[in-house]
Protein backbone atom coordinates (compact mmCIF):
# COMPACT_ATOMS: atom_id res chain seq x y z
CA UNK A 1 0.00 0.00 0.00
CA UNK A 2 1.25 3.28 -0.87
CA UNK A 3 0.51 5.68 0.86
CA UNK A 4 2.24 8.35 3.17
CA UNK A 5 3.41 7.40 6.76
CA UNK A 6 1.43 9.16 9.51
CA UNK A 7 3.16 10.46 12.89
CA UNK A 8 2.03 12.03 15.32
CA UNK A 9 4.56 14.73 17.34
CA UNK A 10 3.37 15.13 20.78
CA UNK A 11 5.14 17.44 23.61
CA UNK A 12 4.27 15.08 26.78
CA UNK A 13 4.19 17.14 30.18
CA UNK A 14 4.93 20.58 31.13
CA UNK A 15 7.62 21.83 29.46
CA UNK A 16 7.52 24.54 26.84
CA UNK A 17 10.32 23.89 24.72
CA UNK A 18 8.67 23.42 21.00
CA UNK A 19 11.65 24.22 18.95
CA UNK A 20 12.75 21.11 18.51
CA UNK A 21 9.38 19.19 17.85
CA UNK A 22 8.86 21.77 15.14
CA UNK A 23 12.14 20.91 13.63
CA UNK A 24 11.36 17.17 13.55
CA UNK A 25 7.97 18.05 12.15
CA UNK A 26 8.90 19.69 9.47
CA UNK A 27 11.23 17.29 8.18
CA UNK A 28 9.00 14.66 8.69
CA UNK A 29 6.73 16.84 6.21
CA UNK A 30 9.76 17.37 3.88
CA UNK A 31 10.39 13.61 4.04
CA UNK A 32 6.81 13.22 2.57
CA UNK A 33 4.88 12.22 5.90
CA UNK A 34 1.91 13.22 7.19
CA UNK A 35 2.72 14.56 10.76
CA UNK A 36 -0.11 15.46 12.87
CA UNK A 37 1.25 17.55 15.70
CA UNK A 38 -0.37 18.19 18.70
CA UNK A 39 0.99 21.61 20.94
CA UNK A 40 2.39 21.48 23.82
CA UNK A 41 1.61 19.99 27.54
CA UNK A 42 -0.13 16.45 26.29
CA UNK A 43 -1.08 14.30 29.37
CA UNK A 44 -0.02 10.05 27.94
CA UNK A 45 -3.76 9.74 27.98
CA UNK A 46 -4.71 12.80 25.46
CA UNK A 47 -1.07 11.14 23.20
CA UNK A 48 -2.62 7.59 23.13
CA UNK A 49 -6.39 8.85 22.00
CA UNK A 50 -4.89 10.79 19.39
CA UNK A 51 -2.36 8.39 18.19
CA UNK A 52 -5.88 5.91 17.99
CA UNK A 53 -7.90 8.26 16.23
CA UNK A 54 -5.42 9.83 13.60
CA UNK A 55 -4.38 6.00 13.22
CA UNK A 56 -0.46 6.79 13.09
CA UNK A 57 2.16 4.59 12.17
CA UNK A 58 4.72 6.55 14.58
CA UNK A 59 4.52 7.80 17.59
CA UNK A 60 7.40 10.58 18.46
CA UNK A 61 7.43 12.22 21.70
CA UNK A 62 10.04 15.13 22.46
CA UNK A 63 10.78 16.47 26.07
CA UNK A 64 13.58 18.46 27.35
CA UNK A 65 12.46 18.46 31.19
CA UNK A 66 13.71 15.33 32.38
CA UNK A 67 10.73 13.71 33.14
CA UNK A 68 10.87 10.98 30.40
CA UNK A 69 11.59 8.20 32.59
CA UNK A 70 7.80 8.33 33.70
CA UNK A 71 6.00 10.07 30.20
CA UNK A 72 7.70 7.90 27.50
CA UNK A 73 7.29 4.26 29.46
CA UNK A 74 3.55 5.80 30.02
CA UNK A 75 2.43 6.11 26.71
CA UNK A 76 3.81 2.67 25.33
CA UNK A 77 1.76 1.33 28.71
CA UNK A 78 -1.57 2.37 27.65
CA UNK A 79 -0.79 2.17 23.83
CA UNK A 80 -0.48 -1.51 24.81
CA UNK A 81 -3.37 -1.21 27.51
CA UNK A 82 -5.73 -0.16 23.74
CA UNK A 83 -4.41 -3.01 22.20
CA UNK A 84 -3.01 -0.75 19.88
CA UNK A 85 0.33 -3.19 18.58
CA UNK A 86 1.52 -1.44 15.24
CA UNK A 87 3.05 1.62 16.15
CA UNK A 88 6.53 2.35 16.44
CA UNK A 89 7.20 4.76 19.62
CA UNK A 90 10.22 6.93 19.50
CA UNK A 91 11.19 9.55 21.78
CA UNK A 92 13.87 12.62 21.68
CA UNK A 93 15.08 15.36 23.49
CA UNK A 94 17.61 15.91 26.48
CA UNK A 95 17.95 12.57 27.70
CA UNK A 96 20.99 11.00 29.33
CA UNK A 97 22.97 7.79 28.11
CA UNK A 98 22.34 6.20 31.43
CA UNK A 99 18.34 6.38 30.60
CA UNK A 100 18.27 5.13 27.32
CA UNK A 101 18.36 1.79 28.02
CA UNK A 102 15.69 1.51 30.57
CA UNK A 103 13.52 3.46 28.16
CA UNK A 104 14.15 1.09 25.52
CA UNK A 105 13.11 -1.89 27.38
CA UNK A 106 9.70 0.12 28.43
CA UNK A 107 8.91 -0.09 24.76
CA UNK A 108 10.44 3.13 23.37
CA UNK A 109 12.52 1.57 19.85
CA UNK A 110 14.66 4.36 19.58
CA UNK A 111 15.89 7.33 21.28
CA UNK A 112 16.98 10.43 19.44
CA UNK A 113 19.59 12.33 21.40
CA UNK A 114 20.25 16.78 20.08
CA UNK A 115 22.68 16.78 17.46
CA UNK A 116 21.13 13.86 15.62
CA UNK A 117 20.33 14.20 12.08
CA UNK A 118 17.32 14.54 10.77
CA UNK A 119 18.23 12.39 7.87
CA UNK A 120 19.20 9.24 10.19
CA UNK A 121 15.81 9.58 11.85
CA UNK A 122 13.83 9.97 8.51
CA UNK A 123 15.44 6.83 7.72
CA UNK A 124 14.94 4.74 10.86
CA UNK A 125 11.33 5.59 10.67
CA UNK A 126 11.28 4.12 6.88
CA UNK A 127 13.70 1.25 8.11
CA UNK A 128 11.49 0.19 11.19
CA UNK A 129 8.05 1.40 10.76
CA UNK A 130 5.40 -1.71 10.76
CA UNK A 131 2.79 -1.56 7.88
CA UNK B 1 -7.78 -7.14 10.42
CA UNK B 2 -10.67 -8.11 8.17
CA UNK B 3 -12.82 -4.54 6.92
CA UNK B 4 -16.10 -6.53 8.30
CA UNK B 5 -14.83 -7.16 11.96
CA UNK B 6 -13.56 -3.55 11.73
CA UNK B 7 -17.48 -2.57 10.91
CA UNK B 8 -18.95 -4.58 13.22
CA UNK B 9 -16.20 -3.01 15.99
CA UNK B 10 -16.93 0.20 14.41
CA UNK B 11 -20.68 0.18 15.05
CA UNK B 12 -20.15 -0.39 18.62
CA UNK B 13 -18.39 2.04 19.47
CA UNK B 14 -15.25 1.38 19.18
CA UNK B 15 -12.82 4.26 17.95
CA UNK B 16 -10.02 2.21 16.75
CA UNK B 17 -11.79 -0.09 14.37
CA UNK B 18 -13.28 2.94 13.20
CA UNK B 19 -10.17 4.99 12.48
CA UNK B 20 -8.34 1.68 10.92
CA UNK B 21 -11.88 2.51 8.80
CA UNK B 22 -10.91 5.70 7.91
CA UNK B 23 -7.69 4.69 6.60
CA UNK B 24 -8.43 2.43 4.94
CA UNK B 25 -10.99 4.49 2.66
CA UNK B 26 -8.25 7.17 2.50
CA UNK B 27 -6.04 4.85 1.20
CA UNK B 28 -6.88 2.06 -0.52
CA UNK B 29 -9.98 2.46 -3.31
CA UNK B 30 -10.94 -1.03 -3.70
CA UNK B 31 -11.12 -1.44 0.12
CA UNK B 32 -12.75 1.56 0.06
CA UNK B 33 -15.54 0.39 -1.64
CA UNK B 34 -16.30 -2.98 -0.10
CA UNK B 35 -16.26 -0.90 3.01
CA UNK B 36 -18.77 1.88 2.16
CA UNK B 37 -20.68 -0.68 0.55
CA UNK B 38 -21.50 -2.27 4.24
CA UNK B 39 -21.57 0.99 5.76
CA UNK B 40 -24.42 2.22 3.47
CA UNK B 41 -27.18 1.39 5.41
CA UNK B 42 -26.08 3.19 8.86
CA UNK B 43 -25.24 6.34 7.27
CA UNK B 44 -27.45 9.70 6.33
CA UNK B 45 -28.08 10.45 9.90
CA UNK B 46 -25.30 12.89 10.78
CA UNK B 47 -25.70 16.51 10.11
CA UNK B 48 -22.81 18.17 8.50
CA UNK B 49 -21.91 21.15 9.36
CA UNK B 50 -18.92 23.01 7.10
CA UNK B 51 -16.49 25.20 8.74
CA UNK B 52 -14.76 27.17 5.53
CA UNK B 53 -12.78 30.56 5.51
CA UNK B 54 -9.13 32.04 5.40
CA UNK B 55 -6.56 30.61 6.65
CA UNK B 56 -5.64 31.85 10.41
CA UNK B 57 -9.36 32.59 10.36
CA UNK B 58 -9.85 30.61 13.54
CA UNK B 59 -11.73 27.85 12.03
CA UNK B 60 -10.24 25.33 14.21
CA UNK B 61 -10.55 27.15 17.71
CA UNK B 62 -14.31 27.61 16.72
CA UNK B 63 -14.80 24.32 16.11
CA UNK B 64 -13.17 23.30 19.31
CA UNK B 65 -15.67 25.68 20.59
CA UNK B 66 -18.94 24.53 18.66
CA UNK B 67 -17.82 20.67 19.53
CA UNK B 68 -18.23 21.58 23.00
CA UNK B 69 -20.69 23.22 22.87
CA UNK B 70 -23.04 20.05 21.17
CA UNK B 71 -21.49 18.02 23.48
CA UNK B 72 -22.40 19.54 26.21
CA UNK B 73 -26.17 19.07 24.78
CA UNK B 74 -25.39 15.30 24.49
CA UNK B 75 -24.58 14.68 21.22
CA UNK B 76 -21.55 13.39 19.70
CA UNK B 77 -19.54 14.68 17.34
CA UNK B 78 -16.86 13.55 14.99
CA UNK B 79 -14.66 16.01 13.07
CA UNK B 80 -12.39 15.79 10.27
CA UNK B 81 -9.76 18.81 9.73
CA UNK B 82 -7.77 19.32 7.00
CA UNK B 83 -4.67 20.85 5.99
CA UNK B 84 -3.01 21.76 3.04
CA UNK B 85 -0.35 18.91 1.69
CA UNK B 86 3.48 19.73 0.31
CA UNK B 87 2.89 19.65 -3.39
CA UNK B 88 6.63 19.01 -3.46
CA UNK B 89 7.22 16.14 -0.87
CA UNK B 90 3.71 14.87 -0.34
CA UNK B 91 4.26 15.27 3.16
CA UNK B 92 1.92 17.66 5.61
CA UNK B 93 1.71 19.10 9.01
CA UNK B 94 -1.45 18.16 10.33
CA UNK B 95 -2.29 21.18 12.84
CA UNK B 96 -5.73 21.79 13.58
CA UNK B 97 -5.83 19.37 16.79
CA UNK B 98 -3.50 22.07 18.42
CA UNK B 99 -6.60 24.24 19.28
CA UNK B 100 -9.17 21.03 20.03
CA UNK B 101 -6.72 19.43 22.82
CA UNK B 102 -8.80 18.86 25.52
CA UNK B 103 -11.47 17.35 23.35
CA UNK B 104 -8.65 14.00 22.41
CA UNK B 105 -10.33 12.31 25.52
CA UNK B 106 -13.54 12.84 25.50
CA UNK B 107 -15.50 9.43 24.60
CA UNK B 108 -18.01 11.27 22.34
CA UNK B 109 -15.75 13.04 20.01
CA UNK B 110 -13.92 11.33 17.31
CA UNK B 111 -10.91 13.86 15.56
CA UNK B 112 -9.30 12.88 12.18
CA UNK B 113 -7.10 14.94 10.42
CA UNK B 114 -6.65 14.43 6.54
CA UNK B 115 -3.78 16.29 4.42
CA UNK B 116 -5.37 17.66 0.77
CA UNK B 117 -3.01 15.33 -0.96
CA UNK B 118 -3.08 17.13 -4.36
CA UNK B 119 -6.71 17.80 -4.41
CA UNK B 120 -7.54 21.55 -5.02
CA UNK B 121 -11.14 22.21 -3.78
CA UNK B 122 -10.44 22.63 -0.18
CA UNK B 123 -11.46 19.13 0.93
CA UNK B 124 -9.30 15.96 -0.03
CA UNK B 125 -10.22 13.44 -2.33
CA UNK B 126 -11.87 11.00 0.05
CA UNK B 127 -12.84 13.73 3.05
CA UNK B 128 -16.76 12.32 1.56
CA UNK B 129 -15.42 8.53 2.71
CA UNK B 130 -14.07 9.36 5.87
CA UNK B 131 -17.75 11.33 6.59
CA UNK B 132 -19.29 8.13 5.85
CA UNK B 133 -17.51 6.21 8.41
CA UNK B 134 -18.13 8.66 11.01
CA UNK B 135 -21.64 9.07 10.04
CA UNK B 136 -21.82 5.06 10.49
CA UNK B 137 -20.39 5.32 13.73
CA UNK B 138 -22.95 7.43 15.37
CA UNK B 139 -21.55 10.56 15.42
CA UNK B 140 -24.77 13.06 14.89
CA UNK B 141 -22.77 16.23 13.93
CA UNK B 142 -19.66 15.69 11.83
CA UNK B 143 -18.05 18.95 11.40
CA UNK B 144 -15.66 19.75 8.48
CA UNK B 145 -13.06 21.91 8.42
CA UNK B 146 -11.57 22.90 4.98
CA UNK B 147 -8.39 24.33 4.77
CA UNK B 148 -7.58 27.45 4.71
CA UNK B 149 -9.39 28.86 1.76
CA UNK B 150 -8.77 31.84 -0.95
CA UNK B 151 -11.35 32.69 -2.92
CA UNK B 152 -12.71 29.23 -5.19
CA UNK B 153 -12.27 26.46 -2.83
CA UNK B 154 -16.37 25.60 -2.75
CA UNK B 155 -16.55 21.90 -2.52
CA UNK B 156 -17.40 21.67 0.91
CA UNK B 157 -20.81 23.04 -0.87
CA UNK B 158 -20.84 18.92 -1.99
CA UNK B 159 -21.15 17.43 0.99
CA UNK B 160 -22.26 19.73 4.15
CA UNK B 161 -25.79 20.46 5.25
CA UNK B 162 -24.81 23.75 6.85
CA UNK B 163 -21.92 25.75 6.00
CA UNK B 164 -20.32 28.35 8.62
CA UNK B 165 -18.20 31.26 6.67
CA UNK B 166 -16.04 32.30 9.19
CA UNK B 167 -14.43 36.07 8.11
CA UNK B 168 -12.10 38.37 10.08
CA UNK B 169 -11.78 41.57 10.01
CA UNK B 170 -8.51 43.11 8.17
CA UNK B 171 -9.05 41.23 5.05
CA UNK B 172 -10.52 43.91 1.93
CA UNK B 173 -12.92 46.23 1.31
CA UNK B 174 -16.54 45.82 0.47
CA UNK B 175 -16.20 44.54 -2.70
CA UNK B 176 -13.96 41.39 -1.96
CA UNK B 177 -17.33 40.62 -0.28
CA UNK B 178 -19.55 41.16 -3.63
CA UNK B 179 -17.24 38.53 -5.84
CA UNK B 180 -18.40 35.17 -7.12
CA UNK B 181 -16.51 31.92 -4.74
CA UNK B 182 -16.42 31.31 -1.46
CA UNK B 183 -18.80 34.16 0.04
CA UNK B 184 -21.61 32.93 -2.16
CA UNK B 185 -21.64 29.52 -0.31
CA UNK B 186 -21.93 30.44 3.50
CA UNK B 187 -25.47 29.89 5.02
CA UNK B 188 -24.17 31.49 7.89
CA UNK B 189 -21.41 33.98 8.62
CA UNK B 190 -19.27 33.90 11.38
CA UNK B 191 -17.18 37.31 12.11
CA UNK B 192 -14.42 36.07 14.34
CA UNK B 193 -11.96 37.80 16.55
CA UNK B 194 -14.99 40.70 16.60
CA UNK B 195 -13.04 41.95 19.29
CA UNK B 196 -10.49 43.39 17.10
CA UNK B 197 -10.43 46.91 15.56
CA UNK B 198 -12.95 47.38 11.91
CA UNK B 199 -15.00 43.53 12.86
CA UNK B 200 -17.90 45.96 12.95
CA UNK B 201 -17.11 47.67 9.69
CA UNK B 202 -16.71 43.65 8.75
CA UNK B 203 -20.00 42.92 9.80
CA UNK B 204 -21.38 46.03 8.02
CA UNK B 205 -19.61 45.14 4.77
CA UNK B 206 -20.85 41.21 4.70
CA UNK B 207 -24.16 42.48 5.51
CA UNK B 208 -24.58 45.13 3.19
CA UNK B 209 -23.41 41.76 0.66
CA UNK B 210 -26.46 39.73 2.16
CA UNK B 211 -29.04 42.35 1.49
CA UNK B 212 -28.25 42.36 -2.35
CA UNK B 213 -29.11 38.44 -1.89
CA UNK B 214 -32.09 37.52 -4.77
CA UNK B 215 -32.80 34.59 -3.42
CA UNK B 216 -35.53 36.05 -1.15
CA UNK B 217 -36.57 32.98 0.66
CA UNK B 218 -33.40 32.88 3.57
CA UNK B 219 -30.82 35.65 3.92
CA UNK B 220 -27.63 34.01 5.93
CA UNK B 221 -27.19 36.08 9.16
CA UNK B 222 -24.29 36.96 10.38
CA UNK B 223 -23.21 36.70 13.86
CA UNK B 224 -19.77 37.98 15.85
CA UNK B 225 -18.28 35.73 17.67
CA UNK B 226 -14.76 35.64 19.79
CA UNK B 227 -14.03 31.96 19.45
CA UNK B 228 -10.55 31.83 21.94
CA UNK B 229 -12.86 33.42 24.66
CA UNK B 230 -15.91 31.53 23.37
CA UNK B 231 -17.97 34.47 23.08
CA UNK B 232 -21.04 34.25 20.53
CA UNK B 233 -20.81 30.66 20.15
CA UNK B 234 -24.37 29.95 21.50
CA UNK B 235 -26.05 32.27 19.11
CA UNK B 236 -23.81 30.61 16.36
CA UNK B 237 -25.14 27.25 17.52
CA UNK B 238 -28.87 28.71 17.65
CA UNK B 239 -28.23 29.97 14.10
CA UNK B 240 -26.76 26.46 12.83
CA UNK B 241 -30.02 25.12 14.21
CA UNK B 242 -32.25 27.40 12.51
CA UNK B 243 -30.63 26.74 9.33
CA UNK B 244 -31.66 22.87 10.48
CA UNK B 245 -35.16 23.79 10.59
CA UNK B 246 -35.33 25.85 7.71
CA UNK B 247 -33.66 23.18 5.75
CA UNK B 248 -35.66 20.54 6.68
CA UNK B 249 -38.98 22.53 6.87
CA UNK B 250 -37.89 24.21 3.22
CA UNK B 251 -37.24 20.60 1.46
CA UNK B 252 -34.26 22.08 0.76
CA UNK B 253 -32.41 19.42 2.90
CA UNK B 254 -33.59 16.30 0.85
CA UNK B 255 -33.00 18.84 -2.34
CA UNK B 256 -29.34 19.26 -1.31
CA UNK B 257 -28.48 15.84 -0.66
CA UNK B 258 -30.01 14.68 -4.06
CA UNK B 259 -27.73 16.88 -5.59
CA UNK B 260 -25.02 16.02 -3.72
CA UNK B 261 -25.68 12.24 -4.87
CA UNK B 262 -26.18 12.92 -8.06
CA UNK B 263 -22.58 14.66 -8.25
CA UNK B 264 -21.12 12.08 -6.43
CA UNK B 265 -22.47 8.87 -9.17
CA UNK B 266 -21.44 11.11 -11.99
CA UNK B 267 -18.02 11.68 -10.26
CA UNK B 268 -17.83 7.86 -9.47
CA UNK B 269 -19.11 6.92 -13.48
CA UNK B 270 -16.51 9.19 -14.69
CA UNK B 271 -13.04 8.14 -12.52
CA UNK B 272 -14.72 4.40 -13.58
CA UNK B 273 -14.65 5.56 -17.42
CA UNK B 274 -11.25 6.97 -17.05
CA UNK B 275 -9.91 3.53 -15.52
CA UNK B 276 -11.53 1.61 -18.10
CA UNK B 277 -10.13 3.84 -21.19
CA UNK B 278 -6.86 4.64 -19.99
CA UNK B 279 -6.29 0.98 -19.49
CA UNK B 280 -6.56 0.21 -23.01
CA UNK B 281 -4.27 3.12 -24.02
CA UNK B 282 -1.90 2.30 -22.16
CA UNK B 283 -1.63 -1.16 -22.51
CA UNK B 284 -0.54 -0.74 -25.99
CA UNK B 285 1.61 2.47 -25.51
CA UNK B 286 -1.05 3.85 -28.08
CA UNK B 287 -1.13 7.20 -26.59
CA UNK B 288 2.50 8.03 -27.45
CA UNK B 289 2.39 7.18 -30.58
CA UNK B 290 -1.02 8.88 -31.10
CA UNK B 291 0.69 11.96 -29.78
CA UNK B 292 2.99 12.14 -32.21
CA UNK B 293 0.04 11.67 -34.76
CA UNK B 294 -1.19 14.97 -33.15
CA UNK B 295 2.15 16.89 -32.96
CA UNK B 296 2.45 15.80 -37.23
CA UNK B 297 -0.93 16.95 -37.69
CA UNK B 298 -2.00 13.72 -39.12
CA UNK B 299 -4.58 14.06 -36.28
CA UNK B 300 -6.73 16.21 -34.49
CA UNK B 301 -6.99 15.79 -30.51
CA UNK B 302 -11.01 15.22 -30.83
CA UNK B 303 -10.09 11.89 -33.34
CA UNK B 304 -8.01 10.57 -31.00
CA UNK B 305 -10.17 10.82 -28.71
CA UNK B 306 -12.69 9.12 -30.37
CA UNK B 307 -10.66 6.66 -31.33
CA UNK B 308 -9.85 6.02 -27.81
CA UNK B 309 -13.39 5.95 -26.44
CA UNK B 310 -14.12 3.18 -29.60
CA UNK B 311 -13.31 0.95 -26.46
CA UNK B 312 -16.94 1.53 -24.94
CA UNK B 313 -18.30 -0.02 -27.22
CA UNK B 314 -16.85 -3.42 -26.42
CA UNK B 315 -17.90 -3.71 -22.46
Amino acid sequence: MNRPIRVLIAKPGLDGHDRGAKVIARALRDAGMEVIYTGLRQTPEQIVATAVQEDVDVVGMSILSGAHNHLFPRVAELLKEQGVDDVLIIGGGVIPDDDIQGLKEAGIKEIFTPGTETSKMIEYIKNNVQR
Amino acid sequence: MEYKQLVEKMLIGDKRACAKLITAVENEPEKAEKIIREIHQYTGNAHIIGITGPPGAGKSTLTDKIVKALVSEGNKVGVIAIDPTSPYSGGSILGDRIRMQDLALNPDVFIRSMGTRGYLGGLSKYTKNALKVLDAAGYNYIIIETVGVGQSEVDIVKIADTIVMVMVPGLGDDIQSIKAGIMEIGDIFAINKSDLFGADRTAVEVNMMLDLTMDMDRRPPVVKVVAVNNEGIDDLLNEIKEHIKYLKASGKFEERRKNNLKLEVVELIEEELRKIVISQTDSENRLDSEVIEILNKNKNVYEVRDEFLKVLNDI
